[in-house]
């Protein structure tokens, strides 16, 4: 041992030529290997020197962060007073002022329960039990009118906890919808398979936009006079139908991928169908496609925004009321930067718990 | 086909027997609530927009708490559903709003064929051109050849169209669909002109960079009279409407405003007596209390003070009475008489 180790310190006294190694090295054989590159990194310097002070300049130096909107006007950098004045609107939207710890104690609370929720070792029953009293405590919160709390209408449901109210959900009950289509998908049972195929069909052929519109416009005139359905519920159901018909397409993706031998070497244990699929077929197809369901759910994240074009106050919508008035006309990029923080946030963070979801599953072997 | 238009005939008649057989009954189920359900504008600054601290403000949001107040003696016993242009005549023939307070302009086509029923005007627009100083333009007319921003999708656009041809002039639009976006695109240079209701045009030129650079052209190429409209059919309730629009104006012509009101009650004037229910029947006639007028002024106000709160001088959009003075300072502003 001893005689190795002084062979290799030996050996690393003679150093490479300082050009090959160190920050030096590194900077050579990656940026300046060649004519060619050497201009492109030169350009791509140039560019960034050209973009990145101003953009920093615009960002920090010159900006004002807690001014009326008429000192905004006079500086150059960006306003981020339009966030810090309107903040309470802007996540909080139209619901009452004076009640708006009661929207912050339910995120806080969705946020603690899916922090909770994270690690697979507390999944359990318990946990189950947790998540319908939390959305129960969410939504009492939400709406009031028992112990003592001011009931609160559903049209002054606005902003973040709106957003955060139709994507959760929406994720949640289109979930098990998508399964339940994808199975009925590759249903043997010609009526189950073709009401599912179409119904998928039916609803990827469509934009969202357009079942929203069919649910705010059109749906209203079918229903008898005098009676109508909330608009948040009838948003609530179009993302849910839309999302679940791209679940099951991936699910069914999923479940096309398990080999025959899975399915004959579960019926060959005498499992009825349910039991197949419960304890077989779906904890593995599941597995497989948890990066494209991810995808979907991110996207349908997103797609809430879309809300806007049948007027409910979303994140969106509550900043695009703020850009409305006059006073804070100009400065549309601050607030859509601002937004744009949150939902990448939100985005982020689905998209590596999956990552880890996926390394604990170990679907990537 | 011949069997489908069948049907539609079937299905309107029915849809009219529906409609006709709820006459008289919006009041009743308005009374029923507690509370009137107002359509209003989702964000424009000075007819229907929510300020910082979620309330709403602005001229159609007034004309609809004074709906409430001649219907309860009370204008907070309203609730407002923000509509898109879209969804709004919808939300009316559906019944999920008792009225629409949303800058809609009465035309005859939605008077008729929609199945709606407008109130009184309570505010004459006009669409209009907003154009930088550097243009050298002094009128509409020579602006051919210009590249025009405009909003899609509303009667703007068509309005232009019709102008530009109707004058033998070529045009460019530009069209873009958020109004912030479209602001920004016209005071970056990327059209000469940007077209929109006059109203609107005061309010963006106001939070311009640099507002001395631009001018708000003199043509007015449309008619926008812009109404509160509700269901066809039930004429008891868009009486009501009408006249709590009708009264704002009154008021105004009558010299009573929301601070005076009190002392106008002891007014001998015979006009001002019949209008504030001191000589009753008014309200009966409307099958309101007999303070409805009263309640109107006393908690929302009249016109001019309705106008100047939202859109007057004072306000970010800086507007003149103009065509909306009263008919005594040559507006349009006419009342028939209270009695």
């Amino acid at each position: 041992m001893e005689k190795e180790k002084s062979i290799l310190s030996d050996e690393s006294n003679i150093r490479p030529p300082a050009t090959q190694v160190g920050v030096l090295g590194w900077t050579k054989k990656n940026l300046f290997d060649g004519p060619w590159n050497t201009a492109l990194t030169l350009l791509i310097l140039f560019f960034l020197w050209k973009v990145i002070p101003p953009l920093i300049n615009w960002f920090f130096i010159e900006s004002r962060w807690a001014s009326t909107s008429a000192e905004c006007y006079a500086a150059d950098g960006a306003c981020w007073s339009i966030i810090t004045y309107n903040i309470r609107f802007i996540i909080f939207g139209l619901f009452p002022p004076h009640l708006q710890w009661r929207p912050l104690t339910a995120m806080l609370l969705l946020a603690g329960m899916l922090f909770y929720s994270r690690d697979r070792r507390h999944w359990g029953k318990g946990l189950g039990y947790a998540w319908a009293v939390a959305l129960f405590v969410m939504g009492l919160l939400m709406k009031g009118g028992l112990f003592g709390l001011a009931p609160v209408e559903s049209t002054q449901w606005s902003g973040l906890p709106l957003t955060l109210m139709l994507s959760v959900f929406g994720m949640v009950a289109a979930y098990p919808l998508g399964v339940m289509l994808a199975l009925g998908r590759r249903s043997r049972m010609p009526a189950i398979k073709s009401l599912s195929v179409v119904y998928i069909e039916m609803i990827r052929g469509v934009p969202l936009i357009s079942l929203l519109f069919m649910s705010s416009v059109m749906f209203p005139l079918f229903l008898p006079e005098g009676i109508t359905i909330n608009k948040i519920l009838r948003a609530q159901v179009a993302i849910i139908l839309f999302t679940a018909a791209y679940i099951a397409e991936v699910v069914r993706g999923g479940l096309q991928a398990i080999s025959r031998g899975q399915y004959e070497a579960a019926e060959s244990l005498g499992l009825n169908y349910y039991q197949q699929m419960r304890l077989i077929i779906l904890p593995q197809a599941l597995k497989i496609v948890i990066p494209p369901t991810v995808g979907i759910l991110i996207s349908a994240f997103k797609d809430t925004s879309l809300v806007v074009i049948i007027a409910l106050y979303d994140l969106l919508k509550t900043t695009q009321s703020v850009l409305s008035n006059p006073k804070w006309m100009g400065f549309s990029a601050e607030a859509y930067i601002f937004i744009a923080l949150i939902y990448f946030i939100c985005c982020y963070a689905m998209a590596s718990y999956s990552r880890r979801l996926e390394r604990e599953l170990g679907a990537n072997t | 086909m011949k069997g489908f238009k069948i049907g539609l005939g079937a299905l309107a008649i029915l849809l009219m027997a529906i409609s006709g057989g709820m006459a008289g009954e919006t009041l009743d189920a308005v009374r029923a609530k507690g509370f009137v359900q107002v359509g209003v504008n989702q964000g424009l600054f000075g007819f229907g927009m929510a300020d910082e601290n979620g309330t709403w403000r602005g001229l159609d949001v007034d004309t609809g708490r004074a709906i409430a107040a001649a219907v309860f003696g009370d204008a907070n016993k309203v609730k407002f559903t923000p509509l898109t242009a879209v969804q709004r005549f919808t939300a009316v023939q559906s019944g999920e709003v008792d009225v629409l307070c949303r800058n809609a302009t009465r035309t005859l086509s939605r008077d008729t064929a929609l199945g709606l029923d407008f109130g009184h005007v309570n505010y004459y627009d006009g669409q209009g051109f907003l154009i930088t100083r550097k243009l050298g333009v002094k009128s509409a007319k020579e602006l051919d050849g210009a590249t025009v921003c405009v909003l899609p999708g509303t009667t703007t656009e068509l309005n232009v169209a019709d102008f530009f041809r109707s004058n033998n002039m070529q045009w460019k639009p530009v069209v873009i669909e958020s109004t912030p976006e479209l602001n920004k695109a016209f005071f970056a240079g990327r059209c000469d002109c940007l077209t929109s209701d006059i109203s609107q045009l005061a309010g963006i030129r106001a939070v311009a960079p640099n507002p001395g650079e631009y001018m708000i052209l003199p043509e007015v190429i449309s008619k926008e009279p812009l109404s509160p409209a509700v269901r066809h059919g039930d004429s008891e309730w868009r009486d009501i409407v009408d006249y709590t629009v009708l009264a704002l104006i009154n008021a105004e012509e009558l010299g009573i405003n929301s601070k005076n009101v009190d002392q106008m009650l002891k007014s001998n004037d015979p006009k001002v007596q019949r209008f504030l229910g001191v000589t009753p029947g008014n309200g009966k006639a409307l099958g309101l209390d007999e303070k409805w007028a009263y309640n109107i002024v006393k908690q929302v106000g009249n016109y001019g003070e309705v106008f100047d709160r939202n859109v007057g001088p004072d306000t970010a959009l800086g507007l003149a009475r103009g065509l909306n003075a009263l008919w005594t300072d040559g507006g349009l502003m006419y009342s028939p008489p209270f009695k």
